[in-house]
């Protein structure tokens, strides 16, 4: 088995559960004891992602975003997808700064946060052609005060 | 979230409280923009030390109200982001247009 413990989560494509998500996603991962660093970086990403969901996979308003989380043994694996319209250029969406909604005041930043959040980001077309986003987080040696401690 | 504004002389004060992203965003916004209309300040401190989290969202957020102050030639300072929120914003290099204060 690739992953000690799993999580899933189905939910409305809304704002108001955006909180919600990155919450839920950094409680599950708080059974590995990530440093707050690392959980922060995770929370950030895990917005990102979801919020990237609310305002551009479904233009009309109605969707939903699936939350796969798998915790290694020093590794948190999350994919988040949505069945929206997708995204065309995966390799320009990515670049700092771009986006398709300049007018509504987007920074363009999202994925360049998600990246550099995270060790390791993935995108690539869902089967129902929406978008597909796979990260990793890396987590910091824990018990790293400990171990200083137990030394002298 | 709450946006907290009090002006003191010249300088209009406003303290971000709770988290900033897609979905506290639309009040953040017109509760600044109104705090804006509202005053004859000449510069504006954001307040970031009670904001406990913000995304790119945020990004967006902030860059608008740039714009909006640039207009009236008002300039505005960011102070005391946490670690992860300060990271972004050199990520996006805010600072250049809103400087952070010490
Ligand atoms: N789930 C998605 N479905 C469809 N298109 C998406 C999705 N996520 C991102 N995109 C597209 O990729 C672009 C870049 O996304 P990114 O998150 O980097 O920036 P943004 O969302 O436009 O702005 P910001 O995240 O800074 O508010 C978006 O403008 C949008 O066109
Ligand atoms: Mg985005």
């Amino acid at each position: 088995m690739k992953y000690l413990n799993h999580l899933h989560l189905k939910f409305d494509a809304l704002s108001i559960n955006e909180g919600f998500a990155r919450s839920a996603v950094a409680a599950f991962c708080v059974g590995l004891s990530p440093t707050l660093d690392d959980i922060t970086d995770i929370k950030t990403a895990v917005s990102e992602a979801v919020t990237n969901c609310v305002v551009h996979a479904y233009p009309n308003g109605f969707g939903k975003i699936e939350i796969f989380v798998g915790l290694g043994k020093d590794f948190v694996d999350i994919e988040i997808k949505d069945n929206g319209v997708g995204i065309e250029d995966l390799e320009q969406a990515r670049q700092p700064f771009f986006t398709t909604k300049p007018t509504e005041e987007r920074a363009g930043m999202g994925f360049t946060v998600m990246e550099s959040f995270m060790n390791d980001l993935k995108l690539s077309h869902n089967q129902s052609g929406g978008l597909k986003v796979f990260m990793t987080k890396k987590l910091q040696p824990k018990n790293l005060m400990a171990s200083k401690t137990q030394n002298g | 979230m709450q946006v907290n504004a009090k002006t003191l002389n010249d300088t209009l004060y406003i303290s971000l409280v709770g988290e900033l992203d897609e979905n506290s965003a639309g009040f953040v916004r017109e509760n600044l923009d109104r705090d804006f209309s509202n005053t004859f300040c000449k510069q504006v401190i954001l307040d970031l030390s009670n904001l406990s989290f913000m995304d790119s969202t945020g990004i967006g957020v902030l860059i608008g109200r740039y714009k909006k102050l640039k207009e009236k030639n008002i300039p505005i300072f960011l102070s005391n982001p946490s670690n992860h929120i300060d990271k972004i914003l050199k990520m996006t290099a805010i600072y250049e247009i809103m400087p952070k204060l010490n």
